[in-house]
């Protein structure tokens, strides 16, 4: 695929049933997951800001579904989707969100700094752009071990606009460093909206750093995966970093703190009607591989999920006083790392 | 022991961590072919090649952020700063990634990365080129902050920030570099963190510095003995986070008076932090105000008059004891 080129055609290795049965169950899993996070926040149990993924859920379950076990993964502060299509406990990010010691982090980081590593999920950070960085690091750590694993580095289209985009996709691109940039690119910079921010389309931004880069929907969960494996194959053949900007849509608003006067309620049901979940179940129901009565069924067991991580959550206790200074620093044992 | 500059002490630390632990390696700004601003790392490129000793482009908040990327995937960076007027562009990595990794992610992960950048004043560079901001990173739980002042200390200390499992700031000053002194030939030689060192012991005041300013109250110590008749404990903090408070209250506690001195600016200053914890523990000790010795409140002028003026010098200190008494 060439640098800069807008929509790819499909490539890869097309998604099986089973794949596609799991994508389906994993964006209903972030769909109704983020919709009772909006539920706990208005009635007190999640506090500070709380940036919810309903509307995007295909970019996070087509791109992460390609990685393997041992990629990582840097995201931005929108990060409850990316780390349930992971893997991780719902359970366990309620209970971060809950801000209890059975969360992810033990109640210290909050909605927008969700870390598993035993899933090699390395954080959702909360300054715009500034786990890009981080993200070329860890390229340059799989360059100088030897190994073939990869990076990805979510962010969105307001990162773009930030310097420390353009240091981390340079030196990905001089070190050509196993990294796929992925920017969800879902129209506005908390209000301001995409056109007003930048002077050119991100997908050619990110060529003019000489990597391949590629417009792709990602409200289609199926080409969100076929172009991230694309991407991910690319880079593990030590051909140096792959950019992929994903159209999408976020149908809340920036935070739960957003009146949304910068945008019509006619607009929000525009890109509704091409919702990725609705999308995915019509394409499966006339391929055969669902029906109504099992699409249901699904819902209901996302649905005792969710309820089971509030439940969890709820039940999970407040870290105590005295361990406000747990974790500063690491101890020192005379062995380096 | 063999005698040392202080540029060829670091350099050793670096090379010998380096031979020690396959996952120590070294990036900066020209710190390859060049040898790096301060000839820090001169000959380490040859010796190691390019893929340990990498040469950066101008992009301090990138090969930081890339540092700490590295520091969480297993390695041992170290990133040289040019200098620490640059590290201002790259604050967001070294503060909100590189110190809160530990703390946020609830002990999952560790930044075991060390930051090299030259600090100081006083060689006609103006203003944006000649900070001391030691006490703006020792202001941020989660980070280590260095500051030798001989080359000895600057080996092991150095050393011994490989070994930590979290991120140091490990500050050289300019004016040090060409300084010489004992450096130990034991490669296990290491100093621990948050162990000040009395360099010179007398009865009548305490003089606390750290990195340049340690010379400046070993010099004005000298200047109160044989001028004054008057002698000085003079106590080295070496790591201004951790900071070994137990040696200065020791050493008011008998002495009485205590003068801070530091190249930063006085207003909000490291000095500040030192003199309240005096008061608080041992305030009852205490024959005078404890006195603070600073930069001057503006920014570094290019002039060299004005910047001589701008920086505190022994002088400064022997009357700053002298008002004391």
């Amino acid at each position: 695929m060439s640098v800069g080129q807008a929509i790819p055609t499909m490539v890869g290795e097309p998604p099986d049933d089973e794949l596609q049965q799991r994508f389906l169950y994993e964006m209903l899993l972030i769909r109704r997951f983020e919709e009772k996070c909006a539920e706990m926040y208005t009635r007190g149990k999640i506090r500070g800001f709380l940036h919810l993924y309903t509307g995007e859920e295909a970019c996070a379950v087509g791109a992460i579904n390609a990685l393997r076990d041992d990629d990582k993964i840097v995201t931005h502060y929108r990060d409850h989707g990316h780390a349930l299509a992971r893997g991780v406990e719902p359970n366990r990010i309620m209970a971060e969100l809950f801000a209890r010691v059975g969360g992810t982090n033990e109640g210290r980081g909050g909605s927008m700094h969700i870390f598993d590593v035993s899933r090699n999920f390395l954080g959702g950070y909360a300054i715009v752009a500034g786990h890009m960085p981080i993200a070329t690091g860890l390229g340059l750590a799989a360059n100088l071990s030897d190994e073939d694993w990869a990076a990805l580095c979510i962010f969105g289209d307001g990162g773009v606009g930030e310097g420390e985009f353009h240091e981390a996709l340079n030196l990905a691109a001089i070190w050509k460093l196993p990294v796929v940039w992925f920017c969800e690119n879902n129209g506005y910079g908390m209000g301001v909206p995409f056109d007003d921010s930048l002077a050119n389309d991100v997908y050619k931004i990110a060529a003019s750093y000489q990597m391949p880069s590629v417009r792709i929907d990602g409200m289609d969960v199926l080409e969100v995966y076929s172009a991230t494996q694309l991407a991910l194959a690319h880079v593990r053949e030590g051909n140096g970093p792959y950019f992929i900007e994903a159209l999408t849509y976020r149908y809340r608003g920036h935070s739960m703190a957003d009146p949304e006067l910068y945008r019509t309620k006619a607009e929000v049901e525009e890109y509704r009607q091409r919702d990725a979940i609705q999308r995915l179940k019509r394409s499966m129901i006339a391929d055969g591989l669902i029906d109504e009565p099992t699409y249901q069924a699904l819902v209901a067991q996302v649905d005792a999920e969710v309820d089971e991580a509030v439940a969890f959550a709820d039940a999970s206790p407040e870290p105590g006083l005295h361990t406000l200074y747990d974790h500063i620093t690491k101890e020192y044992e005379g062995e380096s790392g | 022991m063999t005698e040392m500059r202080m540029r060829d002490a670091i350099r050793e630390a670096m090379r010998e961590e380096m031979l020690r632990d396959e996952r120590v390696f070294l990036m900066g700004e020209d710190i390859g072919a060049y040898g790096g601003s301060y000839a820090c790392t001169r000959g380490l490129l040859d010796e190691f090649g390019p893929e340990r000793v990498r040469d950066t482009p101008i992009s301090e908040s990138g090969i930081v952020g890339a540092g700490v990327g590295a520091a969480l995937a297993g390695f041992i960076p170290m990133v040289e700063i040019m200098t620490i007027n640059f590290s201002l562009v790259a604050l967001d990595q070294i503060v909100n990634n590189a110190s809160k990794l530990h703390y946020m992610s609830g002990g999952q992960v560790n930044v075991p990365l060390v930051l090299r950048m030259a600090s100081g004043g006083g060689s006609q560079l103006g203003a944006t080129h000649s900070h001391s901001l030691e006490g703006m990173f020792a202001h941020f739980p989660g980070l280590t902050v260095v500051c030798p002042a001989f080359p000895g200390d600057a080996k092991g200390l150095l050393k011994r920030s490989f070994r930590e499992p979290n991120p140091v700031v490990f500050i050289e000053h300019t004016a040090l570099y060409g300084a010489r002194g004992e450096v130990p030939d034991d490669p296990d030689h290491l100093v621990e963190f948050g162990q000040a060192a009395t360099v010179r012991s007398g009865k009548d005041v305490t003089l606390v510095g750290y990195s340049g300013s340690v010379h400046q109250c070993y010099r004005a110590a000298d200047m109160l003995a044989e001028e004054h008749g008057l002698t000085a404990d003079v106590i080295d903090l070496r790591t201004i986070r951790p900071l070994d408070m137990s040696s200065v209250i020791r050493s008011v506690r008998r002495t009485n008076r205590a003068v801070v001195v530091e190249d930063d600016w006085k207003f909000g200053g490291f000095a500040g932090e030192i003199a309240a914890q005096i008061m608080e523990r041992a305030f009852d000790w205490l024959d005078a105000p404890v006195a603070r010795v600073a930069g001057k409140d503006v920014p570094m002028p290019y002039n060299r008059n004005l910047e001589y003026a701008a920086l505190p010098s022994e002088e400064d200190v022997v009357e700053a004891v002298l008002s004391m008494l």
